[in-house]
């Protein structure tokens, strides 16, 4: 499928997206409320079959959060990118983990690091970060650590 | 974590394997639930080498951060490089002089075969045979000594910068390659010899750790872990980048999934990157060895994606850039990561000592895991 | 000829005009156990050079070779720093068990050297049931593992003990048969009478197939017996860090170490003794001239000439295979080893009884 076609055929299901431009793979931003049932439709639908999640990060732009999923499709190699907007103080966002599993790691990293709250994923434990960091999320732009951090 | 350690009411007992332990090659640290020998549940722990690089290289610019990527996946620092090198030049859109990309792909290859010798070794070692380790060193040492003489180290090369590699090759280097050749292609039947048609190797790794190919797409698997599921999944031929696409090389697919399926597709990708590397080897084209780039990079604002294939999978850096002369954010996705999170789905109902080689079939490095 | 018999009557003799007969037996009983621990010290010195070097030319590369000639003292130096290490034992432990363990293992070991002939005439108890002996002392060996593994207080120790434990017992069987092969064969279970039996030739080669057959299933028997590669699932390094000896430190491991080897001294001087003629030179049939030439090299050289042999197969077979996994070892003993040397036995029953042996 062409970026073009992949795009119109998203709208046609989801008339609330908007489509972000200029980088290399089609970008589309999302609401969290819309997300958890998009991401089902883009995973079981057979024009997109977008069944290999590669990559799920989150990025921290001080008044707000942006969940990033990077979709791979093994079937027809398309590549879609996902971007959903969250709220800087509790951000909370519907777990894609009971779709794509491999969301399950990956979701747990960004808990911790970024202080995402996965609803409804099975097993929301610190992953990396040692017990007692809860609520210490060391990847946000204002995280401080006099301690251990080194300023370059 | 304290009340996990001791024995559950239902007879199960919890084992903590690692974070010392011999078959983790590292501190992984799995909390395992077994019933006799017989493995309920995996629960990787990760976290003891975590350097948090991904915040460290928010504060390096975009030459400095490439050295602490060589840091990751210390077995395949070069191609860690490369991706890094490669994702900086989409965002400036330099040009790599050809000479530089053929020197790349040749490095990034020889790292492949090193990271799966020492894989071949180490994965003998886990089912208890001690000698292959020694006898895959002795080939891993022809290709560290390559590396010295023309990178300067033998771990963590840090040989490619953004708009080429560092500096030209060392004289001897297509000399030293050709012996290298002709070393691996002489002792590859001992390979085959001494582990792989051993009757006691094939009993352990056939059947276990089955991975079935929906599974290891869903789970994220790439690299030899999801092609022994017969994923196809191999980014050199998907998404091609640097010559790759004008190179003759197959992709291995093995279709079983089990453990033995993953042992081959790596026996078999040493093969065939001694072909690519001797396609090579002879034609590498005169010309610069960098493109000409500023002292000072900048990327502009936006998002810039690279994938590449390193000896254990997908890898992948985002970067995003607020345009300044260091990363806004930079993600890495690591193979490892990905495959670890497989594990607990194929090790359930198998056997503890398949545990281990089910970890050795997966290849796992930990600083790239945990980054 | 020079030979250890002689020297042995030499001393008796010398002790019984000087003593009295009882003096003459505590002496004489002193000197036997001390040269059976200067044997065992030396044994485990020797071995333990033996395994690295061995190993290191499988594995292309050196092995020991700083400490004294050519790395000899190597072991002695090990010895050394464990001696003066501190032998910890651990909070939760089952103290006495615990320390304990180490010196059933060593005294399991020491008790099997007592009916070897080592040499013709030089052996410590001439038993009329030594066979019996052997294999009903080498079955202890499962104890001090299960004491060490339980004592331990350790998830990794009691696994590599409960594994130890089936693998041992189960083996014991297959082991037992292959000895019983040859019992049937000699019709004794004296082992200076088996070794006699074999002055016209050793059972190996006058026992025709289902001999080599018993042979085999014995050495794969007694290498998972003495819990070596591949069937080295107690300890298993890889998955069980060390297994039952994961706790131990400084000497208490080391007599754990030291017992692996003697026992494997044992195993494959019984070995020897049973299929390989013990120290009975190389003799064919009536060929008077050739067994008058092997004659001349003294039997202590063909005894221990021939369990180095076995020693060095047992080691070889370490560092080539890789370890078996739980379940496969035990259907190789229930389902192959077990029936094989069942109806082996049958076999060498009626060739004994036709005598259809050389």
């Amino acid at each position: 499928m062409t970026i073009e076609a992949l795009k119109e055929k998203i709208t046609a299901l989801f008339p609330a997206v908007t489509f972000e431009e200029g980088s290399q793979w089609p970008t589309v931003l999302v609401e969290p409320t819309d997300w958890h049932r998009m991401a089902e439709v883009l995973r079981q639908n057979e024009s997109f079959c977008f069944d290999y999640l590669f990559c799920l990060t989150c990025i921290d732009w001080k008044t707000h959060l942006t969940m990033v999923y990077h979709l791979d499709s093994t079937i027809y190699r398309h590549n879609l990118v996902v971007k959903v907007k969250l709220e800087k103080v509790n951000p909370a966002i519907e777990t894609v983990s009971d779709i794509w599993q491999t969301a399950n790691f990956h979701e747990r990293e960004v808990y911790e690091m970024f202080g995402v709250n996965f609803l409804n994923h099975p097993d929301l434990r610190l992953l990396i970060l040692p017990d007692g960091w809860e609520g210490k999320n060391p990847l946000l732009k204002d995280f401080e650590d006099p301690i251990n951090m080194i300023k370059l | 974590m304290v009340e996990e350690i001791g024995s559950t009411a239902d007879g199960n007992i919890i084992l903590n394997v690692g974070p010392q332990h011999p078959a983790t090659h590292g501190v992984l640290h799995l909390v395992i639930t077994i019933n006799g020998e017989t493995i309920q549940k995996v629960e990787p722990h990760l976290g003891y080498i975590h350097r948090s690089i991904e915040k460290m290289c928010e504060s390096l610019t975009y030459r400095q951060f490439i050295y602490v990527t060589s840091r990751m996946d210390y077995l395949s620092s070069h191609i860690n490089n490369h991706a890094c090198a490669l994702c900086v030049e989409k965002g400036l859109q330099i040009e790599v002089p050809l000479r530089a990309q053929v020197i790349r792909v040749l490095m990034d290859e020889l790292t492949r075969i090193a990271s799966h010798e020492l894989w071949w070794g180490a994965m003998a070692m886990d089912l208890g045979a001690f000698t292959p380790f020694f006898h895959a060193f002795r080939e891993r040492e022809a290709i560290n000594d390559i590396m010295e003489e023309t990178c300067g180290a033998r771990l963590t090369m840090n040989y490619m910068v953004p708009g080429g590699v560092m500096q030209d090759i060392h004289p001897n280097f297509q000399k030293r390659v050709k012996e290298f050749i002709a070393l691996f292609k002489s002792k590859v039947s001992e390979y085959n010899e001494l582990v792989t048609g051993n009757i006691i190797f094939q009993n352990r790794m056939k059947g276990v750790g089955n991975l079935s190919a929906a599974d290891a797409i869903s789970f994220g698997c790439t690299g030899p872990t999801a092609r022994g599921s017969g994923v196809s999944c191999d980014i050199r031929k998907l998404y091609p980048y640097e010559i790759y696409d004008t190179i003759n090389f197959e992709e291995i697919l093995e279709t079983e999934g089990d453990s033995f399926a993953r042992y081959m597709v790596r026996v078999r990708e040493m093969s065939q990157s001694i072909s690519i590397i001797e396609q090579l080897i002879d034609n590498i084209p005169e010309g610069d060895f960098q493109a000409k780039t500023k002292a000072v990079l900048k990327l502009p604002k936006g998002e810039f994606y690279q994938r590449v294939e390193t000896a254990r999978g997908d890898f992948g850096v985002y970067i995003v850039s607020e345009g300044g002369t260091t990363p806004y954010r930079i993600k890495f996705r690591s193979p490892g990561f990905s495959n670890l999170s497989a594990l607990d789905h194929m090790a359930r109902g198998s056997k503890l000592g398949d545990l281990v080689a089910m970890m050795g079939t997966l290849d796992l490095v930990i600083p790239d895991i945990d980054r | 000829m020079w030979s250890f018999s002689k020297i042995s009557k030499l001393i008796d003799s010398w002790l019984s005009v000087n003593f009295s007969s009882t003096w003459t037996m505590v002496i004489e009983m002193v000197i036997a156990g001390i040269a059976v621990i200067t044997l065992f010290a030396l044994l485990g010195l020797v071995l333990v050079l033996m395994e690295r070097r061995v190993a290191a030319w499988i594995q292309i590369r050196l092995g020991p070779n700083r400490v004294g000639p050519g790395g000899m003292l190597q072991s002695l130096a090990d010895t050394l720093k464990l001696l003066v290490k501190e032998g910890m034992t651990p909070d939760g432990a089952d103290k006495f068990l615990f320390n304990l363990a180490p010196f059933i293992a060593m005294i399991v070991a020491m008790l099997l050297m007592a009916p070897i002939a080592f040499a013709s005439d030089f052996q410590l108890w001439d038993l009329n049931i030594g066979v019996l002996y052997v294999t009903a002392i080498s079955s202890l060996m499962v104890i001090s593992i299960l004491m060490a593994g339980w004592a331990s207080n350790n998830k990794y120790s009691l696994m590599g003990a409960m594994r130890s434990g089936a693998q041992i017992v189960s083996y014991e069987l297959s082991a037992g048969l292959s000895i019983m092969s040859i019992v049937v064969l000699s019709g004794s279970l004296n082992l200076n009478e088996i070794i006699q039996s074999q002055a016209d030739g050793w059972w190996l080669f006058k026992g025709h197939i289902p001999v080599v057959i018993a042979f085999i299933i014995f050495i794969i028997a007694v290498t998972a017996e003495t819990n070596r590669a591949p069937f080295d699932l107690a300890e298993a390094e890889s998955e069980l860090t060390a297994g039952f000896h994961t706790e131990y430190s400084g000497m208490k491991f080391a007599l754990f170490f030291l017992a692996e080897y003697i026992n494997v001294f044992i195993v494959c001087a019984i070995g020897a003794t049973l299929f390989l003629g013990g120290w009975m030179p190389f003799h064919i049939g009536h060929w008077q001239a050739f067994n008058h030439v092997m004659d001349f090299i003294p039997s202590s050289i063909w005894f221990f000439g021939k369990t180095f042999f076995l020693i060095f197969l047992i080691m070889w077979f370490r560092w080539t295979f890789p370890r078996l996994r739980i379940d496969q070892l035990l259907d190789l003993e229930w389902k192959y080893l077990l029936p094989i040397s069942m109806f082996n036995i049958l076999l060498i029953t009626l060739m004994a009884i036709l005598g259809w042996h050389f």
